[in-house]
C-alpha cells in the first residue's frame, strides 16, 4: 500500500511539471499565432490627417494626387515617423488582370524567340488581348464594389516631411501599372516608424476619379504669347499684301549668295549645297530648302553644276524635288538631273568623310551650309577653307555658329537663316512675317526690363504671369 | 489641284500639331503617337530611295572612271557587304560556303555595274554574273551551316556583321572625329590673330578662359583668372547666347507658321 502512494506521488511529481510545461508551451504559442505582437502604445505616431485625393491636373488622366496633413509626430512631437506609406484599394479582377499580363509576356517572348508571327501566335494573342479589355471594361464596376472584393496595395512610400505623392500609371490596359480612368479609387496614408510594425493609419479618401484634361492651364502663358504672334504675323503678312513698304536690313550673307554663284560660274566650278544634319521635320532643314530653291534657280539660270550632298532619306527626296521646280523655274528642266541631290550615309562622320572628300576631288567655287549642324561643322568649313572656297553658312545651333564664323567667309546667326527665305525672294508676304518677328522682339525686350524692375520690387504676381508649368 | 492637296494637309496637321501641345488628353496623344508612326513609315520608303540614290551616284563614277573612281568600289563592297551580313546568320559553329556565297553575290553585282560601265563585250560580263548568281542561289538553297533572317534581328549577332561594325567602322569613325582637334587649333589659329580691336578683344578673352584651366598659373593669379573667365562666359556670353535663342525661337515660330499657312512653299520647290 505504501509502495502504491509512493509510486503514485512520485508519478505525480514527475508529470506534472511536464503536462505544466506544454501547458504553458501551448498557451505561449497561441499567444505568438493568434495575438497582435506586444506593441507599446505610446510610441505609436499621430496618425495623417486631412488626406485628400485629386485628379492629377493638366495629364492624360491616369494619375491620382494623394495629399495630407503631416503626423503629428512627423519632426516635433515623438518626431518619430520615418516615411508614410501611400495605400490604393485595388478590386481582386487586378490580379487577373495581372495574370493574364503575364501570359501575353510569354507570348511575347514566343514570339521573339521564334522570330516572327505566326498564326497561332497571333491568334493567341488576340484572345489575351481580347480578355484584357473585357476585363479592363469591367474594372469601373469592380471599384464600385468597394469594399467588398478588393484588398489595399501599396504603391510606395515617401520621406518623413513631404506629404504628397502621384499615384501615376500607365494609360496602356497591357502595362501592369495600369490605372483605369472613371473608375471610383480609394487612397489610404500610414505614417510608419523605424519599427515597421509601429505605424498609424489615416482615414479613408475617396472616390476619386481620373481623366484626362482637355487644355493644359500650365501652358496658358505660352499660348497666349503663341496666338498674340500668330495674330501679329497673319496682321503684317495682309498689311505687305495690300501694298505696304516694308524695310528690311541687308543680310551680307545672303546677298553674297549670288556673287558666290557668279562666282562659280566664272571659274567653270560646282556649287557644294550642304543641308545639314536635321531631318525634315526641323524648321532649320525647311528654311534650307527655301534658299536651297533660290539657290539652284540661279544654278539653273547661270548653267553652273550644283552638288547636294544629303545626310537624310527624307531630306533627299524632298530636296529633289525643290531642285527638279527650280530647274523648271528657270526655263530648264532638261538640265535636271537626279543625280545633283544623291544619299550619302546617315552615319555623322562617314558622311563628313564623303562631304570633305567630294571638296578636295571637286574644288567647288563656293561651298554652302544651311541647316542644323553638329560637331561635323568645323570639319566641313576648315575642310571648304582649305580648298580655297568661297563658304556662306547658316544655322541656328548656337554652339556650332562661332566655328562658321571662324571659318566660313559670311555667316547666318540664328534666325538670319529663317529670314533668308523671305530676303531672298522680296516678295511681300514673307517681309511681313519679318516685320511680325522684329515687332515680337521688341515686345520681349520690353518684357524684360519690366521683369528686372519687378524682380528688383518682388512684383511675384507679375514674374507668376510668365511661369510655365509642364 | 496637285499643290492644293499637300498644302491642305499641312495646314490641317500643322494646326493639330500646334493645339495637341496645349492638349494633355489621351485622345491627343494617341493621335500623337500615331503621326509618329508616319514618320517612322515615310522614312523607311525614303530610305529604300536613298540606298537607290547612293547605288546610281556610286556606279556612276566606276562608269565613267571619274576622279578616284576606285573608292566608289570599296563604297558598292561595304554597302552590299553589309547588307548580306545583316540579313544572314550561321546556325551552328561552321560556316559552310557562306563566304563563297557572300563573294559570289558581290562578284555578280560587280559584273552587273561592268555591264552598265563598258561599250562592248557587255555578253561576257553579263554571262559571267549569271554565273556566279547561279553559284548564290546554290549555296543559298543547299548549305544549311546559314540561314536568312529577315524577319528578326538575329543577324545583327552575326559575327562578321558585329565585327565589322566593331573592328572596321568604329575606328574610321573615331578617326574621322578626332581630326576635329586639329581643326579647332588651325581654326582658332584664324580666329585669334589680332587684325583690329575686336580681334583682340577675342584673343584676350579666349587667352583667359583657356588658360583658366592651366594648374601652373593657379599660384600666380589666383582665383582672379577663373573669377574673370567665370565673368566673361556668364555675362557677355550667356547674354549673347540668350538673345539669338530668343531670335531663333521666334524664327522657328514665324517660319512654322508661314508653312502651316502655306505662305512658304520652299520646301515644295516653290519658293
Amino acid at each position: 500500500m505504501v509502495y502504491k502512494l509512493t509510486l503514485t506521488l512520485l508519478t505525480f511529481l514527475l508529470i506534472a511539471p511536464v503536462v505544466s510545461a506544454q501547458e504553458t508551451v501551448a498557451a505561449s504559442v497561441e499567444a505568438t499565432v493568434g495575438d497582435p505582437p506586444m506593441i507599446d502604445s505610446s510610441l505609436i505616431p499621430a496618425p495623417p490627417s486631412d488626406i485628400k485625393a485629386v485628379d492629377t491636373d493638366n495629364d492624360h488622366g491616369h494619375s491620382i494626387t494623394v495629399t495630407w496633413e503631416l503626423s503629428a509626430d512627423d519632426g516635433s512631437g515623438m518626431n518619430n515617423v520615418l516615411s508614410y506609406e501611400v495605400f490604393r484599394w485595388v478590386p481582386f479582377l487586378m490580379d487577373e488582370l495581372d495574370t493574364l499580363r503575364v501570359e501575353l509576356a510569354r507570348v511575347a517572348a514566343e514570339i521573339d524567340s521564334v522570330g516572327r508571327l505566326t498564326g497561332e501566335l497571333k491568334d493567341e494573342r488576340a484572345v489575351i488581348w481580347a480578355a484584357i479589355d473585357d476585363m479592363a471594361d469591367q474594372m469601373p464596376e469592380a471599384h464600385r464594389m468597394y469594399p467588398e472584393g478588393g484588398e489595399w496595395r501599396l504603391l510606395g512610400k515617401v520621406a518623413s516631411g513631404v506629404a504628397t505623392y502621384d499615384d501615376t500609371g500607365g494609360k496602356d490596359r497591357k502595362v501592369s501599372d495600369f490605372i483605369p480612368d472613371f473608375s471610383d479609387l480609394y487612397f489610404r496614408v500610414e505614417a510608419v516608424t523605424s519599427d515597421s510594425a509601429i505605424r498609424a493609419a489615416s482615414g479613408v479618401a475617396g472616390p476619386v476619379q481620373s481623366y484626362g484634361q482637355w487644355f493644359n492651364t500650365g501652358r496658358t502663358p505660352v499660348f497666349i504669347a503663341f496666338m498674340f504672334f500668330g495674330i501679329m504675323t497673319v496682321f503684317f503678312v495682309i498689311k505687305a499684301r495690300r501694298g505696304a513698304e516694308l524695310y528690311v536690313r541687308p543680310l551680307a550673307g545672303i546677298e553674297a549668295v549670288d556673287d558666290a554663284i557668279g562666282r562659280a560660274t566664272e571659274m567653270g566650278r560646282p556649287i557644294l549645297y550642304v543641308l545639314g544634319l536635321g531631318t525634315a521635320a526641323d524648321v532649320a532643314t525647311i528654311a534650307s530648302f527655301t534658299i536651297l530653291g533660290r539657290v539652284a534657280k540661279r544654278v539653273a539660270e547661270y548653267q553652273t553644276e550644283l552638288i547636294v550632298p544629303t545626310y537624310d532619306p527624307i531630306v533627299m527626296s524632298v530636296a529633289q524635288e525643290v531642285v527638279k521646280s527650280s530647274f523648271s523655274d528657270a526655263g530648264r528642266p532638261e538640265d535636271y538631273n537626279e543625280d545633283i541631290v544623291y544619299f550619302v550615309t546617315q552615319l555623322q562622320f562617314a558622311y563628313v568623310a564623303a562631304v570633305n572628300g567630294t571638296m578636295l576631288r571637286e574644288l567647288p567655287a563656293t561651298n554652302v551650309y544651311m541647316g542644323k549642324f553638329f560637331a561635323e561643322s568645323l570639319l566641313l568649313a576648315e575642310t571648304g577653307a582649305l580648298a580655297g572656297s568661297i563658304q556662306i553658312a547658316g544655322t541656328d545651333e548656337i554652339a556650332q555658329i562661332p566655328f562658321f564664323i571662324v571659318a566660313c567667309d559670311f555667316t547666318l546667326i540664328g534666325e538670319e537663316l529663317y529670314a533668308a527665305s523671305a530676303y531672298l525672294g522680296r516678295e511681300p508676304v514673307l517681309l511681313g512675317s519679318l516685320k511680325a518677328q522684329d515687332y515680337a522682339k521688341a515686345a520681349m525686350i520690353l518684357l524684360a526690363i519690366v521683369g528686372v524692375v519687378a524682380a528688383q520690387f518682388e512684383w511675384n504676381w507679375f514674374i507668376e504671369l510668365f511661369h510655365v508649368v509642364d | 489641284m496637285k499643290r492644293q492637296i499637300p498644302l491642305m494637309l499641312v495646314l490641317v496637321f500643322g494646326m493639330f500639331l500646334i493645339f495637341q501641345y496645349f492638349i494633355p488628353h489621351e485622345t491627343s496623344e494617341k493621335a500623337y503617337e500615331f503621326l509618329l508612326d508616319w514618320i517612322t513609315i515615310i522614312g523607311i520608303f525614303a530610305m529604300a530611295l536613298a540606298i537607290w540614290s547612293l547605288f546610281r551616284v556610286t556606279v556612276a563614277k566606276v562608269r565613267t572612271r571619274k576622279e578616284n573612281w576606285g573608292y566608289s568600289i570599296f563604297t558598292l563592297v561595304g554597302l552590299f557587304s553589309m547588307m548580306i551580313f545583316g540579313w544572314t546568320a550561321p546556325n551552328g559553329e561552321g560556316w559552310g560556303w557562306y563566304f563563297i556565297f557572300v563573294l559570289s553575290v558581290l562578284m555578280a553585282i560587280g559584273m552587273l555595274v561592268q555591264t552598265m560601265s563598258v561599250k562592248s563585250g557587255r555578253g561576257l560580263w553579263a554571262g559571267l554574273m549569271f554565273v556566279f548568281l547561279i553559284i548564290a542561289v546554290l549555296i543559298g538553297i543547299f548549305d544549311n551551316a546559314w540561314s536568312f533572317h529577315f524577319m528578326s534581328a538575329e543577324p545583327l549577332e552575326n559575327p562578321m556583321f558585329r565585327s565589322f561594325f566593331d573592328f572596321v567602322l568604329m575606328p574610321i569613325l573615331a578617326t574621322t572625329f578626332s581630326l576635329l582637334a586639329f581643326f579647332i587649333a588651325s581654326a582658332a589659329y584664324r580666329a585669334f590673330r589680332a587684325r583690329n580691336l575686336l580681334a583682340t578683344l577675342l584673343l584676350v578673352s579666349a587667352l583667359i578662359v583657356m588658360l583658366r584651366f592651366n594648374p601652373y598659373l593657379t599660384p600666380i593669379f589666383g582665383d582672379y583668372m577663373a573669377r574673370t573667365s567665370n565673368w566673361l562666359m556668364n555675362v557677355p556670353n550667356l547674354a549673347a547666347q540668350r538673345a539669338i535663342v530668343m531670335g531663333v525661337g521666334l524664327g522657328i515660330v514665324a517660319t512654322a507658321l508661314k508653312v502651316i499657312l502655306g505662305i512658304e512653299r520652299g520646301y515644295m520647290g516653290k519658293g
